[in-house]
């Protein structure tokens, strides 16, 4: 049963919240208390913008076990606009192929789902960025 | 503490003069101080209904409906609007004591929707939430109840939430029109606020127009039911008694957006009350989005305050089964204008189509058995 793993790690994965080092600034995601740049601790909760651009991407066709349902999906490595590289799924692509430098957002979603009585896991994910102003 | 009001010595609900009107204000002016769309990017025409159902024969009731991702539901689609909402009102979220979604399709029979809205906009944890029903009007109850929350003084802001991802019967005359989609309304002191609200009216029957018993994946209805005694008995009777305790008529409003379960009703509706088309067309979404139930009239609402100008006065009234209709007299002031532009607009979520087919469609409504 992983439930309490995944109640501690809502807050950064709905809301893409991580930490900032108070001595270089650096932007940590995920939040892992040192600064991995200057070695100081960084205790300080960031909220990302949740803009980035796709810097790799690859389609996964036989997905793993309580991710069948939404195969075939891409996996892109994000490079968020305040530094940090994270990998997540891209969603909402519609008829639109991955590229590499796409402009992407944050968004949360359903991840995977414990079975049909099981708990609905959510993070984040992201999509094109919307186009505004049509 | 929210509450900052001092208690007063005689309640102003005490006065003879309240209840006697069935309007209801809050003691202090409230409003909308931010609001926000959420709509999927998957389009079915209804076209693609009628070719698997009817051999494409027969009139159609909207062109086409929103269908959500696979990876969407109404926790999901509840965070971007609300999200949206907050980008407009620019806000601490901390301050926000009620997180309500309104919905007939929460993805949990037991466990809250609005616990993982509150989470993931981070309100937590110092606010009320719960998931509000009573079929498409669930929403607009929860701002019925916002609005005495903040007109009371017991809190700055609530969060309102109409939202569904509705659920038809394959060849059900509902599958044309069940869509998903909806709106995020925060409510805030009038000063404040975007659009401020003066009053609102709830008209509330037992009519078995429709229903859906719990172990049920999809929706009943009572045919006979649906239109008169139904939609227009409730949403006539909730405009009329509104605008007659208000002593306003169809042209004192600038625009108008009633529930929308088709083209047809909302339309014959607005004109039974004295309403001309051009009111209601820039809230009048059904027939690029299809029926988003609990999120109707409320994403109907949004898409007129992206367009309306100060001291524009909108006529809202919802309908939800079973039956009831909620309706708001508003009146928008000139914050809206630097605050629209704040999130996407509910037209750039329109536009933002991608069409599937018939099999797509069973596919992410997830009407196939894999097992
Ligand atoms: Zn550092």
């Amino acid at each position: 049963m992983e439930l309490p793993r995944h109640w501690r790690l809502q807050n950064q994965r709905y809301g893409l919240v991580g930490e900032v080092c108070d001595q270089c600034g650096v932007k940590l995601f995920p939040p892992r208390d040192v600064c991995p740049s200057c070695a100081e601790p960084a205790h300080e909760q960031y909220t990302f913008s949740g803009r980035g651009q796709v810097y790799s991407h690859s389609t996964v066709y036989s997905a793993p076990a309580g991710y069948e349902e939404y195969a075939p999906y891409t996996v892109a490595l994000v490079k968020l606009d305040e530094g940090p590289m994270l990998t997540a799924q891209l969603t909402d692509l519609g008829d639109q192929e991955p590229e590499i430098g796409m402009p992407v957002e944050m968004v949360t979603r359903r991840l995977r789902a414990e079975g049909e009585q099981g708990m609905i896991v959510y993070g984040y994910k992201f999509r094109p960025v919307m186009s505004q102003g049509s | 503490m929210s509450g900052t009001a001092p208690a007063q010595s005689t309640h102003p609900a005490a006065h003879p003069a309240v209840g006697v009107s069935p309007l209801m204000r809050p003691h202090y002016p409230v409003g909308i101080v931010g609001y926000g769309a959420y709509i999927p990017r998957y389009r079915l025409p209804a076209s693609e209904v009628a070719r698997i159902w009817t051999d494409g024969k027969g009139g159609l009731p909207v062109r086409e409906k929103a269908v959500p991702g696979l990876d969407e539901d109404v926790a999901t689609m509840s965070v971007e609007a609300a999200r949206n909402a907050l980008k407009r009102a620019g806000i601490d979220p901390a301050l926000i004591r009620a997180v309500w979604v309104g919905s007939e399709s929460h993805p949990y029979a037991v466990k809250p929707t609005s616990t993982i809205v509150a989470e993931a906009i981070g309100a937590v944890p110092n606010t009320q939430a719960a998931d509000w029903e009573f079929a498409c009007k669930a929403g607009t109850e929860a701002m019925q109840a916002a609005i005495g929350l903040v007109g009371a003084a017991m809190a700055r802001y609530a969060l309102c939430i109409g939202m569904d991802t509705a659920q038809s019967r394959p060849g059900d005359a509902l599958e044309y029109t069940a869509a998903a989609g909806g709106a995020a309304i925060l409510i805030g002191p009038a000063e404040e606020s975007l659009a401020t609200i003066s009053a609102s009216y709830s008209y509330v029957t037992d009519t078995p127009d429709f229903w859906r018993r719990p172990d049920d994946s999809y929706p009943s209805h009572g045919d006979r039911f649906t239109g008169e005694p139904g939609y227009f008995n409730h949403t006539l009777s909730a405009a009329k008694a509104l605008m007659e305790a208000l002593e306003t008529s169809a042209s004192d409003y600038t625009w108008a957006v009633f529930h929308q379960p088709n083209l047809k009703f909302p339309q014959r509706a607005a004109k039974m009350l004295g309403f001309e088309q051009e009111q209601t067309a820039p809230g009048l979404l059904v027939g690029d989005i299809g029926n988003t139930y609990a999120g109707s009239c409320m994403v109907g609402l949004t898409g007129i305050l992206d367009i309306t100008q100060p001291d524009d006065r909108i006529l809202m009234v919802s309908y939800g089964s079973g039956a009831g209709a909620d309706a708001f007299d508003l009146t928008v002031t000139d914050k809206v204008l630097e605050r629209r532009d704040g999130a996407p607009m509910t037209r750039d979520y329109v536009a933002r189509r991608t069409e599937i087919d018939y099999a797509t469609y069973t596919r992410y409504r997830r009407k196939l058995r894999t097992k």
